[in-house]
């Protein structure tokens, strides 16, 4: 297989477009076919973007999670100026913002303040922070000189900036499909498994089980199962609590898929042949059969994260998912919950359009992954 | 097809079990039992615990006994209708249910049908006029509704309707109609209230659907007995819908098994953000006081409903599809 690799690079100038097809193996196959997909490489970039600001959040978000600035409540976005009464800048700036009390309703307004100019910083030293709890750092993505705000998106009912908010609140969100997905993986991988591959009783009984499962409306069987978690139980432990609550569901899809791979493959006449030889069942499972559906599992993975992530988000929502100081998108969301404040200051929703890129991205991405597996289209 | 109903009601049984099962369990998992928390709320609240009343509710809950014995004697009260004490209403469950259930089925319903009404005709126009304006139109909306979870949508179309119209749109009915008993003004005044939360339940569903049978549809237009068909003569229209659309509701109906926990979710959530008197908002509170008997018979019954739903579409698709019923006698 090296020799023949090695082969193609070598005359790869030579050999016509054809032959090339030809050696080329599964994964080159679907990666040419799935380059073909733009809408599903935009996506990757998309959700790159977004988890590479989940993950260095602290380093993104130019202020911290819970960093109040008393003075500025619900402050709206501040736009980002690149023309002042001079012409155009090539550094873009905010103005200051200035703050009255509307004597009759007794709300504050906000307006810029002309006479104020703060250019935005790239890199710049702003308030301290330790990136993943381990390093002492200062450096923020962006920001402004000491004495000038920013708030890109607005603050909530504390002052806290919403953009900042949103970036930490990325890290939980997106981190707790990818850990949805992983624990559903082992459990579907595991009993669909053992379902395909042993048949008979056994498989009978566990999709039984999995067709009982998925015919539980979800919501109210994930809200029954979080008012389980204790409400003294430390931050990180009701995150996992809430992962394995939505995973509980997350492995019946899976397991399917598995299993009906399984079913498939196992009457090929290469499995017969690796019996013959001998193989043990651990090996014709891991070697012959697994990379048979391995892109199966990948597409249906991809495909099963906004599931979760919307799950968390509903739950959070409603109050019964993750809770301060944790904050993913939903806990944000839960500011949005009354009509009058959300009128007064739509900004509070902009959560909401992160959810939905989040899934749509995820979609895309699993399906132009589905075309380029299916090696029948 | 009566031997095919018959065995698909008997395989019914081991599914409900299960189910009261699961329920019985949400019941039991808050810590400490219902007759402690009952205890204490009584003593927040500043009133005497009767030790003749705990005696005799211990005794009804079967508290004192094994939890196996528990579910028995807790299934066994649901069976005959009584599905236990609510503590925070301090009624019986079976008296605080009932309507909210019945309004939580007729908008899951008319859900179901507004998705129909919706997704088939556009699934048949989106795959008959493929790659058109129109098609790509409705495709990304479809994406952007089955990325958009229900309770956004609610909170989307609230904020949007208050806005501009100055409207609030929650609940079901007009202030005046509330604590009115039934009558064909109040049933008017609930169908002008219904059909936001049945736009918002629906929308997710119908994108659903649309891309099913736009997907099916597409796949039975390729084949040959539509050319042999055409080359034969016969009208476009009557050619659409005398095969290939027939063949393609087919997988819609049989997916209506799991649309419909999907619409029953999205109602509980929906009606939470709408405040709906449905059952959803009443869960979410019993769930957070802890009012387990009433949050385990919301779970046991919309679980059973949904299992209904699938047995009536499972029927209705052997009904219509003569390969489904001989297939499973064989």
């Amino acid at each position: 297989m090296k020799l023949l690799k090695k082969k193609a690079t070598l005359d790869k100038k030579t050999t016509s477009f054809e032959e090339e097809y030809y050696i080329a193996s599964q994964w080159q196959l679907m990666w040419r076919k799935f380059k073909k997909h733009k809408l599903a490489l935009g996506s990757i970039a998309v959700l790159v973007i977004l988890y590479l600001g989940g993950i260095f959040c602290e380093f993104v978000a130019p202020y911290g999670l819970e960093t109040r600035q008393i003075k500025y409540t619900y402050a709206p976005p501040q736009r980002i100026h690149f023309f002042d009464e001079k012409g155009f800048h090539i550094h873009p700036f905010v103005y200051g913002i200035k703050r009255r009390i509307d004597l009759e309703t007794l709300q504050k307004i906000y307006s810029e303040d002309k006479t104020k100019k703060y250019p935005i910083h790239f890199f710049t030293h702003g308030e301290k922070y330790k990136m993943w709890n381990l390093f002492p750092m200062d450096i923020h993505f962006f920001g402004v000189k000491e004495g000038g705000v920013i708030f890109l998106l607005g603050t909530d009912r504390m002052g806290r900036d919403m953009f900042s908010r949103i970036v930490y609140g990325a890290r939980i969100s997106l981190s707790i499909g990818l850990v949805g997905v992983f624990l559903s993986l082992v459990i579907g991988l595991t009993l669909g498994g053992i379902s395909g591959y042993l048949g008979g009783v056994t498989d009978t009984i566990l999709q039984r089980v999995i067709e009982i499962l998925r015919s539980f409306p979800t919501i109210p069987l994930w809200l029954a199962l979080s008012a389980a978690v204790p409400p003294q139980w430390p931050p990180l432990r009701v995150y996992f609590g809430i992962t394995v609550i939505l995973s509980f569901i997350g492995w019946t899809g899976l397991a399917r898929v598995v299993r009906g791979k399984l079913l498939a493959l196992r009457e090929e006449d290469f499995v017969m042949a690796a019996k013959i030889a001998g193989c043990k069942d651990t090996r014709i499972i891991g070697r012959h059969l697994l990379p048979g559906f391995l892109s199966y599992i990948i597409v249906s993975m991809t495909l099963s994260i906004p599931g979760m992530i919307l799950g968390e988000t509903s739950l959070s929502f409603l109050g019964l998912g993750l809770r301060p100081p944790i904050t993913s998108w939903g806990v944000l969301l839960k500011e949005a919950q009354n009509v009058r404040t959300v009128a007064l200051h739509p900004w509070l929703m902009i959560p909401v359009v992160f959810v939905i890129i989040t899934v749509l991205a995820f979609n895309f991405l699993g399906d132009g992954l589905r075309d380029a597996a299916d090696p029948y289209k | 097809m009566i031997s095919y109903i018959a065995r698909r009601i008997l395989y019914m049984i081991p599914t409900l079990l299960v189910i009261s099962v699961i329920s019985f369990i949400l019941i039991q998992l808050p810590p400490g039992d219902y007759l402690t928390s009952y205890i204490a709320q009584l003593t927040e609240t500043g009133e005497s615990v009767d030790k003749a009343t705990i005696a005799s509710l211990k005794k009804r809950y079967g508290l004192d006994k094994p939890i196996y014995v528990q579910y028995f004697m807790w299934i066994k009260g649901v069976l005959q209708g009584d599905f236990g004490q609510s503590f925070e209403w301090n009624k019986p469950v079976g008296e605080l249910i009932w309507e909210r259930l019945s309004l939580t089925v007729i908008i899951s319903l008319f859900s179901l049908i507004f998705t129909y009404i919706v997704a088939i005709p556009i699934g048949i126009y989106s795959a008959t006029h493929q790659y058109s304006l129109a098609d790509y139109f409705f495709t990304s909306i479809g994406f952007l509704g089955l990325a958009t979870p229900n309770f956004l949508l609610a909170l989307v179309l609230m904020f949007l309707f208050y806005k501009y119209f100055g409207l609030s749109v929650g609940g079901l009915f007009s202030p005046e109609f509330i604590e009115a008993s039934w009558s064909w003004a109040k049933i008017l005044d609930m169908i002008n209230h219904m059909w936001i939360p049945v736009i918002v339940i629906g929308t997710a569903g119908t994108c659903g659907l649309i891309r099913i049978m736009r997907g099916t549809l597409l796949d039975e237009l390729r084949k040959q007995y539509v050319i042999t068909a055409r080359a034969k003569g016969v009208g476009e229209r009557k050619l659409l819908f005398k095969y290939p659309v027939r063949i393609a509701i087919n997988p819609i109906i049989s997916t209506i098994g799991w649309t419909l926990p999907q619409i029953i979710s999205g109602a509980t959530i929906t009606a939470i953000v709408l405040s709906l008197p449905t059952t959803g908002p009443l869960l979410l509170r019993s769930l957070m006081s802890q009012d387990m008997y009433l949050a385990g018979s919301f779970i046991l019954i919309l679980a059973t409903l949904t299992v209904i739903g699938t047995l009536i579409s499972d029927i209705l698709l052997a009904w219509l599809d003569p390969r489904i019923r001989y297939e499973r006698r064989l």
